[in-house]
């Protein structure tokens, strides 16, 4: 069924496996190196489900010294790995080839050092985003980064996906709130990049790991800057009969000065789908937007009128400023139970393309008409005042077929995403999910130019190397290992 | 400097950067000439002019993103921003008071110096607004990356390893950037008399609140907050950090009288009309005094503080070479580098400009040099430890 190819798995590494897990055996704690056929079944894939593959082996390291051993050995023995932390991705960042180790953080759960008066956090990655949070907010802070996964989700995976959120128009993303990280290389060495100071000298490493998808390095620890919460927050939701005046809505807002900390969006066939399952009250129209603001109750107040004043110039359905927490809880929780409520009624594919913010009309209309050429429904909620669209097709994973219609639908979502200046990928990664497209966003220089880098960190190709760069463009390098 | 080529074009570029591959001649790549002596010296160089490579190329205010091609003026691109009431959020430095040069500050010279300004410790660097670039490396390569988009996670983030490698991987022909929107009001609430102990004291105790301080500096035995915003927020942030510190009693600043005080903090007036040696040290804002005291008692130094205390602008009215190796001994190991910005000839000459990097790190670094620009003829030597 699967229109995603992987790499046929090298035999004689497989040949190997009670040599590769003996190595392994002796340089780490026993419970940490898992090669039960049975039990390894439980790597197999990440949060994109159609692709599976149960790893050789899987190691599981609670130091970074544990984890620089495990990746000696595999260095030694010319074995890949594939870096995993705890398996949330949607674009397969995470899935494992049958010859390949996992090196997975999910025991790297410490808290190294928090650090108030410099707003810093010093974590090692098998934590979760929300835990970061978590260990700090009872003091006032937040970490801002807050992927739709943040419950389940690793820094570790955070980091080598440069992962966003909601809140990302105000706060940034992974890579605007890393400071400084302590790294495996492929050949086993623990180097440390950044940390408390900012702007490292020297060419910016810690840059171009955020966001190289397990390709570079295995990041062990992280340091992460903390921000005090805001006072408040409060949204307003906002209903239109049409994309374009929902798209024109959200320009004006940005351009008025005002800055809000999240525009969502969702379109019609999300609204009622997600009114069925939530029943927050939001209006059937085509476009509803939920916007939210920060800070004290005045500031608040002062923000929402400039918005709803906005608004109402562009003839609104609805309008509805949230006078309470009961409200807002209301207002935002239809559109966090949105991913849930689809997946009650159907099998969907969540894609991830950014356009630019004046483009968002134009990829909807063009959304809608590749739909009725594909035969397939979809439906759009997405974070708008950054043009990250989260377009969600639904088909029936059981129907022979349909899984390939809705990845071919996907594609030409994504190539619209391109063709009107915009990317494959705004939050999620590439992963083996959009490998295949990278060569219509980038030539052959822009592809090369990537590669090399990884030539420098991991010049055998050992980590993560089926993911990122379309299989026959990487062949040689791949091919060079053997 | 002979000039080697001064194309208008990226075309031009890539056939200048082939032409001087082929001959083996290093260039070494100016367009306003503001930061040309930022970084190791280096001299004999032919000059790769690119200043003509100019023009805001895209602007959208709704989208709050702006495209130029490298060799624009930055007074062009804030006039354009200015007309849309949106700004440069990282508030560049202009380099040319402290550093005695002439000439006109360039976009492709803040991007390839990652130069930033007070904002830095709370909106990020010039890298965390660039969204993408398009260059030529020292093979004659044009490479694109990243985009106009502002979520972007399409491939190795080459916008910043190209963001402040000073020329060295590849010659900026186009940047892509995030803008926001100006402020409708900012204001100073500024401290006088207090030491820099004090003053880190106020910062860490005014960053910690949530009222969005975006500046916090210290220079001549004041601290200075930057509250900014929509007119209602700056007058309950102004209130709330005067109650806050009602104890130390701060005064407002706004107007002229606030803004030119940002300006010669970003721009480091204090030590423009010195012939002091300028050293940039970077630490946690909590080591910040003890590093003053000590490089005061051994160096005579002054100081300036910006970005909540994390930045250390460190004037030493001496041209000792062993003035190097005194403050990066202060610096805390692991937690910290210093930078020398302004120096004697001999003094660059004889003293690693670049505070020395982790050898593994810094053989990544020249791995990737190698990679863009094998030849070395694209400011060789400039980031040289």
């Amino acid at each position: 069924m699967s229109t995603i190819e992987m790499p046929k798995p090298d035999r004689s590494v497989i040949d190997r496996k009670a040599l590769i897990v003996d190595a392994l055996c002796k340089v780490l704690p026993s419970d940490s190196v898992i090669f039960d056929e049975h039990e390894t079944r439980a790597y197999e894939c990440d949060g994109l489900t159609a692709y599976r593959c149960p790893p050789m082996v899987a190691v599981l390291p609670r130091t970074s010294q544990e984890c620089a051993a495990a990746m000696r050995v595999c260095h030694e023995m010319n074995v890949t790995v594939v870096p995993r932390g705890a398996g949330t991705s949607l674009a397969g960042g995470a899935l494992p080839t049958a010859d390949c180790v996992i090196l997975g953080t999910a025991r790297l759960k410490d808290v190294l050092e928090v650090d108030y008066d410099n707003r810093i956090i010093r974590v090692q990655t098998g934590v979760t985003n929300l835990s970061v949070t978590g260990m700090v907010e009872d003091d006032g802070y937040f970490y801002a980064p807050d992927p739709s996964s943040q419950l389940a989700c690793a820094i570790a995976g955070n980091i080598a996906m440069n992962s966003g959120g909601a809140h990302c128009l105000k706060y940034g993303v992974t890579t605007n709130n890393l400071l400084g990280v302590k790294m495996v290389m492929s050949d086993g060495e623990i180097v440390e990049i950044g940390g408390g100071a900012m702007d490292a000298p020297g060419l910016d490493l810690l840059g171009l790991i955020c966001g190289s998808e397990g390709q570079l390095g295995i990041v062990t620890e992280a340091t992460l800057r903390i921000l005090p919460k805001p006072e408040g927050a409060r949204p307003v939701l906002i209903g239109f009969d049409s994309a374009e005046a929902a798209g024109e809505c959200v320009g004006n807002i940005i351009k008025s000065g005002v800055l809000p900390v999240a525009i969502e969006y969702m379109d019609r066939p999300c609204i009622r789908v997600v009114e069925k399952f939530a029943k927050a009250g939001y209006p059937l129209c085509e476009a509803l937007l939920i916007v939210e603001v920060e800070g004290s109750e005045a500031e608040i107040a002062d923000q929402l009128s400039r918005i709803t004043k906005i608004a109402r110039a562009l003839n609104p359905v609805e309008v509805r400023v949230s006078e309470s927490a009961e409200q807002s809880a209301l207002i935002w929780k239809g559109r966090k139970s949105a991913f849930g409520a689809m997946g009650q009624i159907n099998d969907y594919m969540c894609l991830d393309g950014t356009v630019p913010v004046s483009e968002l009309p134009y990829t909807l209309r063009r959304i809608g008409e590749l739909s009725k050429q594909h035969g397939l429904d979809v439906a759009n909620v997405f974070h708008a005042g950054d043009g990250n669209m989260h377009p969600l097709i639904l088909f029936d994973a059981n129907e022979p077929g349909e899984q390939e219609k809705a990845e071919a639908f996907g594609f030409d979502i994504l190539r619209t995403c391109v063709d009107v200046g915009g990317c494959l990928t705004g939050e999620h990664g590439v992963g083996v999910e959009k490998r295949d497209l990278m060569t219509y966003q980038f030539n052959a220089d822009d592809l090369e130019g990537q590669m090399q880098v990884k030539d420098v960190f991991d010049p055998t190709w050992l980590l993560n190397p089926s993911k990122v760069f379309p299989l026959q463009v990487s062949a040689q390098r791949r091919a060079g290992r053997s | 400097m002979t000039a080697f080529a001064a194309p208008t074009t990226e075309t031009a570029v890539t056939e200048a950067v082939r032409a001087a591959n082929s001959q083996n001649t290093a260039v070494q790549i100016i367009a306003g000439g503001t930061r040309g002596r930022i970084g190791s010296l280096r001299s004999g160089y032919e000059c790769l002019d690119v200043s003509g490579v100019a023009g805001i190329t895209r602007y959208e205010p709704g989208a709050l993103t702006l495209e130029a091609k490298a060799g624009t003026p930055i007074v062009q691109i804030e006039a354009a921003l200015d007309a849309e009431n949106q700004m440069l959020a990282f508030e560049p430095m202009d380099h040319r008071a402290l550093m005695g040069t002439q000439g006109t500050p360039t976009i492709g010279g803040v991007v390839a110096c990652n130069v930033s300004g007070p904002r830095r410790f709370i909106s990020g660097a010039c890298r965390d607004f660039l969204l993408g670039v398009r260059f030529v490396d020292g093979q004659g390569r044009v490479i694109k990356n990243g985009g106009r988009v502002m979520k972007n996670v399409t491939g190795l983030d080459l916008t910043k390893l190209v963001c402040g490698s000073f020329g060295t991987l590849g010659v900026l022909t186009q940047v892509a950037l995030k803008v926001l929107p100006r402020p409708e009001r900012s204001a100073t609430l500024q401290f006088e008399g207090v030491a820099e102990a004090e003053a880190v004291g106020i910062f860490c105790k005014a960053v910690s609140t949530p009222f969005e301080v975006n500046g916090a500096a210290w220079q001549n035995g004041a601290a200075m907050l930057r509250v900014e915003g929509l007119e209602t927020q700056v007058s309950y942030r102004l209130g709330a950090l005067q109650n806050l510190f009602q104890d130390q009693n701060p005064s407002v600043l706004e107007g002229d009288a606030h803004r030119n005080l940002w300006a010669g903090i970003r721009d480091i007036h204090a030590f423009a009309q010195t012939e002091d040696t300028i050293w940039k040290v970077a630490l946690r804002p909590t080591a910040a005094p003890a590093f003053i005291a000590a490089a005061r008692a051994h160096l005579n130094a002054r100081a300036v503080l910006d970005q909540a205390g994390g930045l250390i602008w460190l004037a030493v009215p001496s041209s000792e070479p062993d003035q190097a190796r005194v403050v990066r001994d202060l610096v805390p190991a692991g937690n910290g580098h210093a930078t020398l910005v302004r120096g004697t000839t001999d003094l660059r000459c004889s003293v690693p400009v670049f505070h020395p990097q982790h050898p593994r790190l810094a053989q990544i670094s020249e791995g990737l040099r190698a990679q863009f620009d094998p030849k070395g003829i694209l400011n060789p030597g400039l980031m040289a430890g």
